[in-house]
């Protein structure tokens, strides 16, 4: 196979040793091939729920509808951190102990996180206009959130630089890493830096300062963003791998040829 | 380590008029500002510390790339590499860290007074803007080294490198600016950012040369 996926003896039982199994990418494929049609059913049932939620809940009493866009904002910048946080976890995999699909779940990740941070950007500029009456501000949350932004397309541009995918996902891995600093400052910026962005109001020690009529949308709309995450996730997992399979039998057959042609 | 730093320093001042061409881009930067937003003196003192700060920032992206090509082309940095057993890699990366910056970024550091008379920044701010700069530039070494050896291996990974290391030294830029308005501007305090500043120095004094040698193990050939 294409280089980097070797053949893995099956292991039982421990989770470390289907993680090992896993590492064959044939069985991954099965395994992706069987999760993603139920993973994408539930993910668009999920969320037809939680837009039916989102538009049935009341209007804040200050903001009027405009409240109804933090049914996505907030999935959206939720699941920008949990893609970075997904591509460190695989950059570790990658470095520590080399699985293989850690690599390739780095690199697939990359372009997602990329897409659901511009979307978090978009839709957070779009409430702000009529909220703030500026599309943008050097707010702290803001500003990290960009920098996140630009460390993703960083690491994009970093795997398309280099033809080796081995080297190339060792490389993204140190980098994303690196870039991880930015995570738990994105996280406290609100806290450190007293500035326009709100501060946390679901995630709290003292519980959630959001009334349940507006939380529960909320919650569902994430529930069903982080599953079209995983699904989104998984396809381009399974598409990666089947490109590295195309390289490699390309490869192959063009090494056949030149053999014949001698 | 000594005499590493010795021959990175004596290769760094023979062959590359580096030192120089980075005073020149600096100098080049600066003086395009005002020609941007206009020769408003006020204007002018008041952003100074900010333009001397992003065009050193800059000026110390600049000569990055080359930090560990030219010794992969003449095979020295495999050997270095190799006396991992003698001398620690992330020790070797930090030693040349500090000739790169010794050569090419502390010119930049003692030209910095020149050009903040040029921005009409007040003595207190000339000397904050010098005395951050001194203390941030290293930072921003240490993280380009991560960039530049990730990008070691590529034909033109310049322009990589930088897109690379600019996101992460902006805290770096952000404490740097803000100790350097401090000593000027009146309520702003000076010494809270400035200590932020050099723990975030020593921070990536540790993390840069770390990753780096990381990089440069894993990517070789």
């Amino acid at each position: 196979m294409g280089s980097g996926m070797t053949n893995a003896t099956p292991q039982a039982s421990t989770l470390s040793g289907r993680l090992t199994a896993l590492a064959n990418p044939t069985r991954f494929l099965a395994l992706a091939d069987s999760l993603v049609p139920w993973l994408g059913g539930l993910a668009l049932a999920v969320l037809a729920v939680g837009f039916y939620m989102a538009f049935a809940a009341p209007e804040d009493y200050q903001q009027g509808i405009t409240v109804r866009i933090m049914y996505i904002h907030v999935p959206f910048a939720w699941l920008a951190m949990f893609c970075y946080s997904l591509m460190a976890i695989s950059a570790l995999g990658t470095l520590v102990w080399k699985h293989p699909l850690a690599d390739v779940a780095l690199k697939a990740a990359a372009p997602i996180g990329a897409a659901f941070t511009a979307l978090a950007l978009f839709t957070g500029s779009v409430w702000g206009k009529p909220m703030w009456g500026t599309w943008w501000v050097w707010d702290a949350r803001l500003t990290s959130v960009f920098i996140l932004l630009l460390m993703y397309l960083g690491i994009i541009a970093l795997t398309r630089a280099m033809d080796d995918p081995g080297r190339s996902a060792r490389a993204a891995a140190i980098l994303t890493l690196v870039g991880f600093v930015n995570i738990p400052i994105i996280k406290f910026s609100v806290d450190w830096w007293n500035t326009l962005h709100q501060p946390a109001s679901v995630f709290r020690l003292d519980g959630p300062t959001i009334h349940a009529s507006l939380l529960w949308p909320l919650l569902i709309c994430a529930l069903g963003f982080t599953l079209l995450f995983v699904t989104l996730h998984l396809m381009a997992m399974r598409a990666d791998i089947w490109r590295r399979r195309v390289v490699a039998m390309r490869r192959l057959s063009a090494r056949a040829a030149e053999r014949a042609a001698r | 380590m000594l005499a590493l730093f010795r021959r990175e320093l004596q290769i760094g001042v023979r062959t590359g008029n580096g030192a120089l061409t980075g005073v020149l881009f600096f100098l080049a930067v600066v003086a395009v500002i005002p020609f941007g937003v206009g020769p408003d003196l006020n204007l002018l003192a008041r952003i100074g510390p900010a333009i001397l700060w992003i065009g050193a920032l800059l000026a110390g992206l600049l000569g990055l790339e080359r930090l560990f090509q030219a010794d992969r082309e003449d095979g020295s940095l495999d050997l270095m590499l190799l006396a991992d057993s003698r001398h620690m890699r992330a020790l070797t990366v930090f030693v040349k860290c500090c000739a790169h910056w010794t050569v090419n970024v502390l010119p930049l550091v003692v030209v910095t007074p020149l050009l903040g008379l040029f921005m009409n920044v007040e003595p207190a701010g000339i000397l904050a803007a010098t005395a951050t700069l001194a203390v941030g530039t290293p930072a921003i070494t240490f993280i380009g080294a991560v960039g530049a050896a990730l990008a070691v291996a590529l034909p033109r990974g310049g322009l990589l490198v930088s897109v690379l290391v600019l996101p992460l030294t902006i805290p770096v830029l952000i404490f740097g600016v803000a100790a350097a308005r401090g000593a000027v501007a009146d309520p702003d305090p000076f010494l809270p950012p400035f200590l932020i500043l050099a723990a975030l120095m020593l921070f990536f004094a540790v993390i840069g040369p770390l990753a780096a040698s990381l990089a440069l193990r894993w990517g070789g050939d």
